[in-house]
């Protein structure tokens, strides 16, 4: 998994709450067997009209936003359907890190497994970013000091330990579990072969 | 300490716990179909990695199968890949696998339950947000992503944090006409599509443990459509008939001893639930969803919301959205919205229950002429049991088209979709924007009140049609 540590762009906003999956990546998309190529379809339905077409005013479609490696959107972000299309076709596009007030959970823990960055704020902090994205300006987002930088203000955030350590080193956690392997076959022992359960 | 339901299968399925409190948990039931599978297997194939124990994993395909004639196979190119690639990873790493000729395939979760494979007490997982279904049986079912599921392949754990605990109390008895559908939609309606994130759900009270085990099932089907990834009602006799004799239930001793231990998964009287909330079943109206989340119902003798009433901008502008998307006019009675499709099916209403409150309505009645209707059964089995009792005829009379099984429009991943601005009184679970088809406007209801709309030609009172 590709490594987080900082992170430089000018973000996007998008106004709109509850932005469920199939909003981020519609389902004849979902037919692929491969992890990568979703980018081209990310909100495919807000973004492209119904001859292809890309419609303008979508803030993705716009310069220089169409290079955004943030995105600033509204509340219950990811809600719906467990596709991980989402996440890839973000990543695909080249977002790296997203900030809303709070996230879907399945949606949360696949962002972790593709290298992404959920940021969690308040909505207040969110509506100055948000503000201030209108500018067009960098800002930086730094993982391991958990801090956003925008202009002359520094917030920070906050980020369950173990979900930041996995960021910052690329983990991979089917490794991770696999060392606890000795584990997992005494449990499957007690368990299911000893039936200790019933 | 006293403890929930969910305390104790958590507890009860720790193989190792870090100090920050994230979990190695163990996964005895896995269930995998064509859509979220095959980045799994590629990963595994990619890292050498095997899977650590294929009898624990059942594959089924669903979300792509055509539900007309089969006999030519699947005709899209991209769908028909995606099948096959799941057949072959199934036959590559030795997975037990319902293929689309089949009687037992199905949708993942009818077919799991109706095989046996679904159990109280078991942790379930499936690359599927409607895994929560499974619930019904006392089990932690919850949806994963598909680095969950490639990790569940290799070590038959997932790393996770525990959730809160949320009750919701039903008591009472339910009016005549109206269903568990309704009972969750409100449920939804009340906490919000974010009410229960971060949380595990037990439905409780006398209400739930009145329902039929599929009545159940729809319930807990629809609780990550309230934020939670899982939900949970406490296994009854109800659960241990249903569950006896399928063809994956313990049998001889072992099924008494299941039976022992499953008497006794149930929430401690003083557990405590960090939320809780209750609703009165005589006040649930049939209820039907006016906009583009399943949070926005009304009663079907209620009215289309008028955004000028709200005062929070961001509700106002969500509403004002959706009403556009819709093709919605404010304060418009539900019963005055005219409709172009039903469909009664998916994995929240395809069962055979589902199929039966449905014709009972249609029995001797037509369809409204401009309305075209289909019925997609939740699996073989269920079809050949709605055949056996003569359901298909009743639907087929009326003018419904009566199909193969399979996930169908709910997602409309196959040819079954809905053209731009049609709309459909649906059984399904989803009314997301575009989820049934581009443009495509969805209302869910309960089978019955798709019945009564298929026959008004408009969103209708299923109570109308009641003898």
């Amino acid at each position: 998994m590709q490594k987080f540590f900082f992170l430089k762009s000018i973000p996007s906003y998008l106004p709109i709450v509850n932005i469920d999956t199939d909003m981020i990546i519609p389902k004849q998309f979902l037919k692929t067997i491969k992890r990568t190529g979703l980018g081209k379809n990310l909100f495919f339905e807000l973004r492209y009209d119904d001859s292809g077409k890309e419609i303008p005013d979508f803030i993705l479609n716009k310069k220089p936003f169409n290079n955004s490696k943030i995105l600033i959107t509204g509340k219950n972000f990811g809600c719906g359907s467990s596709r991980e299309h989402a996440p890839w076709a973000l990543l695909d596009f080249g977002i790296t890190c997203i900030i809303s007030s709070s996230y879907a959970d399945i949606f949360y823990n696949n962002c972790f497994k593709n290298g992404i960055l959920p940021i969690v704020l308040n909505e207040e902090i969110i509506k100055e970013i948000s503000e201030y994205s209108k500018r067009k300006e960098e800002i930086s987002v730094n993982l391991s000091d958990q801090k956003i930088i925008y202009g002359n203000n520094e917030i920070s955030f906050d980020i369950d330990t173990f979900k930041k350590k996995c960021l910052l080193e690329g983990l991979d956690d089917i490794a991770l579990s696999l060392e606890k392997s000795d584990k997992i076959k005494f449990y499957f022992y007690l368990v299911m072969v000893l039936d200790l359960r019933l | 300490m006293p403890h929930t339901l969910y305390d104790k299968i958590w507890n009860d399925h720790l193989v190792h716990e870090q100090d920050d409190g994230t979990a190695l948990l163990f996964v005895d039931r896995h269930l995998i179909h064509e859509v979220t599978s095959p980045q799994a297997f590629e990963g595994l194939r990619n890292s050498s990695r095997k899977v650590r124990h294929p009898s624990l994993t059942l594959a089924v395909a669903d979300h792509n199968v055509p539900t007309t004639d089969r006999s030519k196979g699947i005709s899209d190119q991209e769908s028909k890949i995606q099948v096959e690639t799941l057949e072959a990873n199934c036959k590559e790493f030795g997975i037990k696998l319902f293929g689309m000729g089949d009687k037992r395939q199905g949708i993942v979760h009818v077919t799991g339950p109706e095989q046996g494979f679904t159990q109280p007490g078991t942790v379930i997982v499936c690359g599927d947000s409607h895994t929560a279904t499974h619930g019904a049986f006392g089990s932690l079912a919850f949806g994963i992503g598909t680095s969950e599921v490639e990790h569940v392949l290799a070590t038959q754990t997932l790393v996770q944090k525990k959730a809160k605990n949320f009750r919701i109390n039903v008591n009472g008895k339910l009016p005549l006409g109206v269903t568990s559908k309704d009972v969750i939609l409100q449920i939804i309606g009340k906490i919000g599509t974010a009410g229960g994130t971060g949380c595990v759900i037990e439905y409780a009270g006398d209400l739930i443990s009145s329902l039929s085990v599929e009545q159940r099932m729809t319930i807990c089907n629809m609780t990550i459509e309230g934020g939670a990834r899982a939900g949970l009602i406490e296994p009854d006799e109800k659960i241990f008939n249903y569950l006896k004799g399928r063809p994956m239930s313990p049998k001889g001793e072992t099924w008494d001893k299941a039976v022992d231990v499953w008497s006794n998964l149930n929430s401690d009287d003083s557990a405590n639930f960090d939320k809780e909330v209750s609703l009165a079943a005589e006040e649930i109206i049939p209820m039907v969803t006016w906009g583009t989340s399943p949070q926005d119902v009304i009663t079907i003798e209620g009215k289309i919301p008028n955004p000028n009433t709200e005062k929070d901008l961001d509700k106002k502008s969500s509403i004002e959205r959706s009403l556009k998307y819709m093709g919605l006019r404010p304060d418009t009675l539900a019963k005055d919205i005219k409709i172009d499709k039903v469909f009664i099916g998916s994995c929240t209403n395809g069962r055979i229950e589902d199929l039966r409150e449905a014709a009972k309505i249609l029995k001797n009645k037509k369809k409204a002429p401009h309305v075209h209707a289909m019925v997609v059964p939740g699996s073989g089995l269920v079809k050949q049991q709605a055949e056996q009792e003569g359901l298909d005829k009743i639907f087929i009379d009326s003018g419904f088209e009566w199909r193969e099984p399979g996930c169908s429009m709910c997602l409309a991943m196959n040819a079954d979709k809905l053209k731009p601005e049609e709309r459909c009184a649906s059984t399904s679970n989803r009314n997301f924007e575009g989820r049934q088809g581009r443009g495509g406007r969805t209302h869910l209801v309960s089978p019955g009140m798709a019945a009564a709309a298929a026959i008004s030609g408009n969103l209708d009172d299923v109570r109308k049609y009641q003898n």
